[in-house]
């Protein structure tokens, strides 16, 4: 003991200031290395989190706008002489009158001072081409207002609008405008007369794809999506789910099964364009099923949806504890009805929670659908599930490739009703969790 | 009769069968149920596979098949040149009344022999589903009985079910490296292989017409190799640091509050749509990229790699983290306690203790996020260019293999050229990339879980 002690004695106090001193020093920079260590963590956090605010934030800010659109309240006069001179009071004959020259003389009776041949087209240059078929369906339904003078608020151009929401600036040369100084003064005159106004745009929720901005419109989309999906769910779902059961309680442990379960993880990591090519190739090409078709596209997102619901179920029927099969094979169930009375029932809100979350994710997808023809311009809105038709997210890609202005605010107006369905599919996926989660 | 009232018809049959097949059981058995071999629920779904799954094999079958069938009658009976092209007119003067090469006798004919045909054909498939439907329920119910062991045959025809949906996964892959090849085999028919992997010019615009001049296209792949790497290597140096920091602070020093806040704001990240990270690329970040660059006396392209790379590896992060986050919490605690214990701080804990441990679990992280920034499609093609450059510089623009399958397929094709068919030559190369990349992350993370567990 005395040895021990001898060797190791500490040295004098005096003698270890200055190791002291180091070793204070050390420690010192080893705290400010842990901090800063910290704060490197919080800083790669941050910059996440702000280039999510960012992105969110610079959407919100652009397409907040689109939801309010510009229309303008004209006299038009219905006359009789121009839309139904025969009398016939036939919806035909009265859908294919020319409403221009009603709308151009509603018009003129507000402006009587514009004369010249140009400045007259550069004012009907203000109101949107489609105006003259809204009217005109308009007046189909009611067709007791010929020989009338009615109120009647159409749509401004897309141009107007911007100059509306300040997206055109004023004080640039007329050359560089889309709108020139006459139009301009067209436009400040109706405003200061209050015929021109802003109002809530239900045309971009309830109409289809239109090469005019004013008109263009997601409904066709979300159709479209719509059906799409209900061919992924119908397919990806029930499938999903039989493999989950069989690789989950019935599959031998072999090398088949192991290939499978290899082949399921890597599929899941599959690039999305490959599914596309796939797509193509077989299903178009190979089976002739026709382009476009929410069909085609609802089988090919199947098919890439179809891991993630199968890890999803698996880990559902996983969950369920051993001692319920065991209790119900004591009953005298056969392995089969263990599965299909008590497991499955048991496991179903797992499976449910991992197929919305597959919905959302096949609901995001553009690249392989672009493969099969969803991607071409559909003005109808589609009718079933053969008909051609384009998704949300497809719309968005095709209003971001279109050089107006007008539709920088639509894309991110399309963006924020995509982001809306796929919170409430998150929002109902994470409520069923946490509504059925059990501890066994 | 359309397809889907077919199929109704025969659904409607076999639910009528199963109440016969029910009470059938039942009636035999003396008009009780006990002293049956099974349920009596098990005879009514006895018979019900019995009407339903011969009648809906036939009509696949021959919906699979029709097309083929009659078309192959259809030009059987006529001597055109382009057989394919001819076909596609009939079925256009079929719809439309319109075809590319004028409307003449032969089309008539074949479109008049055409659609009595598919009438035909539709008029047999009615009949015979039917038919078979109805001899499916006769022979099953004069098996019906109490003898009859009806559970583990409809059992077994369940398994057969379950195990034929578990090999769909399989079908799948088998069905993507099926189709890449054969086409791909079409293409390199074309353009030789060497020319496809190792040629420097990209320039897919073939000649639409055979005197036309200039244009033949060449297929040297490397630029996209070479842009696919550059907007890869820009969008892991962004999401790697930031990935595996953020996992570092989230599994070891953030509390749990922090923590359930966090992490589901970094997984909206890997939520949202890749079209909506190529808008904000394409709209926001690449003007700022470019007004930056010019603000210092850079050069920089309007689509340039480095705005697409940049937002690519954001959406990245989450993929990064999250398996990052489960390999570093997944170290034992003990590992952790025996550092401390050595007067180590925290962060001295994580560098040489937490992620030495970790290494392969966060190196197959990485991987798998790049095997996802190599396969990502819609970020680049709205926000890289076309253009295929062969450059290192990340404020140039260039092109990927994503894109370049993306661009080249859409709008109306025909199979026959190679610019189509290179597509399937890029996706081959994608595939095998992204599947080789794949297989060994995640050998090397099921790996490295095993050893903790």
């Amino acid at each position: 003991m005395t040895d021990i002690a001898g060797k190791y004695t500490v040295e004098p106090f005096s003698a270890s200031t200055e190791k002291r001193e180091k070793f204070n020093r050390l420690l010192k920079k080893r705290y400010a290395s842990e901090a800063r260590f910290k704060m490197w963590g919080i800083a790669a956090v941050s910059v996440a989190v702000v280039f999510l605010v960012l992105l969110l934030g610079s959407i919100i800010l652009q397409g907040s706008s689109a939801f309010v659109t510009t229309k303008v309240e004209l006299e038009v006069s219905l006359d009789r002489e121009i839309i139904d001179p025969q009398g016939t009071n036939d919806p035909m004959v009265i859908a294919s009158a020319d409403y221009n020259k009603i709308l151009r003389n509603a018009m003129q009776s507000l402006f009587p001072e514009v004369e010249s041949r140009r400045e007259r087209r550069d004012m009907m240059d203000l109101i949107s081409s489609g105006a003259a078929f809204e009217l005109a369906a308009h007046v189909r339904d009611n067709p007791e207002l010929i020989g009338q003078t009615i109120k009647f608020d159409v749509l401004t151009d897309d141009l107007v609008d911007m100059l509306r929401k300040g997206y055109i600036e004023r004080n640039v040369p007329e050359e560089d405008r889309k709108l020139n100084d006459f139009q301009i003064g067209i436009f400040d005159k109706l405003v200061a007369s209050g015929a021109l106004y802003g109002t809530f745009n239900t045309e971009l929720l309830t109409t289809g794809d239109s090469r005019e901005p004013e008109n263009a419109g997601l409904w066709g989309a979300v159709v479209g999506s719509f059906f799409t999906l209900v061919v992924t769910l119908g397919i990806a779902f029930p499938l999903g789910v039989m493999a989950a059961i069989y690789l989950e309680e019935f599959a031998p442990k072999n090398r088949i099964t192991d290939m499978i379960e290899v082949n399921i993880n890597n599929l899941a990591a599959v690039p999305s364009i490959v599914f596309g090519l796939l797509g193509l190739a077989v299903f178009l090409n190979f089976f002739g099923m026709p382009r476009s078709a929410p069909l085609v596209g609802g089988l090919v997102l199947a098919l890439q949806a179809l891991p993630i619901i199968i890890i999803a179920s698996r880990a559902a029927i996983k969950a369920v504890p051993p001692s319920i099969r065991e209790a119900a094979l004591g009953m005298g169930a056969s392995p089969l009805q263990t599965v299909l009375h008590h497991t499955l029932p048991l496991s179903m809100p797992g499976m449910l929670t991992g197929a919305i979350l597959g919905m959302a994710h096949a609901l995001g997808e553009t690249a392989p659908l672009l493969m099969i023809g969803m991607v071409a311009f559909i003005v109808d809105v589609p009718g079933g599930f053969t008909s051609p038709a384009t998704v949300l997210p497809v719309q968005i890609y095709l209003w971001a490739d279109s050089p107006e202005r007008a539709f920088v605010e639509k894309t991110s107006a399309a963006i924020m009703v995509l982001l809306v369905f796929l919170v409430f599919m998150n929002a109902i996926a994470i409520y069923l969790r946490k509504k059925f989660e059990r501890k066994w | 009769m359309p397809t889907y009232i077919l199929i109704a018809t025969i659904l409607v049959l076999s639910v009528i069968g199963y109440y016969m097949g029910r009470s059938t059981a039942v009636a035999r058995n003396g008009g009780k149920s006990k002293g049956l071999h099974s349920l009596p629920g098990y005879y009514g779904y006895y018979m019900a596979l019995w009407c339903a799954l011969p009648a809906l094999a036939l009509a696949f079958l021959w919906l699979v098949f029709q097309n083929s069938i009659i078309e192959g009658m259809v030009l059987g009976g006529v001597d055109v040149q382009n057989p394919s092209l001819f076909m596609t007119d009939v079925k256009n003067y079929v719809e439309n009344g319109i075809a590319s090469g004028g409307v003449t006798d032969t089309l008539v004919a074949a479109a008049d022999r055409y659609v009595s045909l598919k009438q035909y054909s539709a008029i047999m498939l009615s009949i015979g589903a039917i038919a078979l439907a109805v001899v499916g329920l006769a022979y099953s119910q004069t098996r019906v009985g109490p003898t009859l062991r009806s559970r583990p045959k409809v059992e077994k025809a369940l398994m057969i079910a379950l195990m034929a949906a578990s090999t769909i996964a399989i079908l799948t892959t088998v069905g993507i490296i099926l189709s890449l090849l054969f086409e791909s085999a079409l293409f390199f028919e074309k353009v030789p292989l060497t020319e496809f992997l190792f040629g420097i010019q990209w320039s897919p615009q073939t000649a639409m017409r055979a005197d036309q001049v200039g244009s033949s296209g060449t297929f040297g792949a490397v630029p996209l190799f070479a842009g696919t790497l550059l907007i890869t290597a820009i969008a892991m140096a962004v999401a790697a640091p930031i990935g595996l920091m953020s996992a570092i602070y989230m599994s070891e020093y953030a509390d749990r509050r922090v923590r359930s806040v966090l992490k589901p704001l970094l997984e909206v990240l890997a939520g949202i749509p890749t079209v909506v990270y190529g808008f904000f690329a394409a709209l926001t970040v690449a003007p700022f990229v470019r007004t930056l660059g010019q603000s210092v006396g850079l050069d920089v392209a309007s689509e340039s790699a480095l705005a697409a790379g940049v937002v690519m590896g954001i959406m990245i992060v989450p993929f990064v983290s999250s398996l990052s986050d489960d390999v570093m919490t997944a170290v034992p605690q003990a590992m952790r306690d025996g550092s401390y214990g050595l007067g180590a701080t925290k962060s001295e804990t994580i560098k040489r203790v937490i992620l030495p441990a970790a290494l392969p679990g966060i190196v197959g992280a990485v991987m798998l996020a790049i095997s996802r920034a190599i396969g990502e499609t819609m970020i680049v093609v709205m926000a890289a260019g076309l253009s295929a450059n062969l450059t290192a510089n990340p404020f140039e623009a260039v092109t990927t293999v994503t894109v370049q399958i993306a661009t080249l397929l859409v709008g109306d094709q025909e199979f026959d050229s190679p610019k189509t068919l290179a597509t399937f030559a890029l996706g081959l190369v994608l595939f095998v990339v992204t599947l080789i990349l794949n297989i060994i992350a995640l050998r090397i993370v099921r790996k490295y879980r095993e050893q903790y567990e």
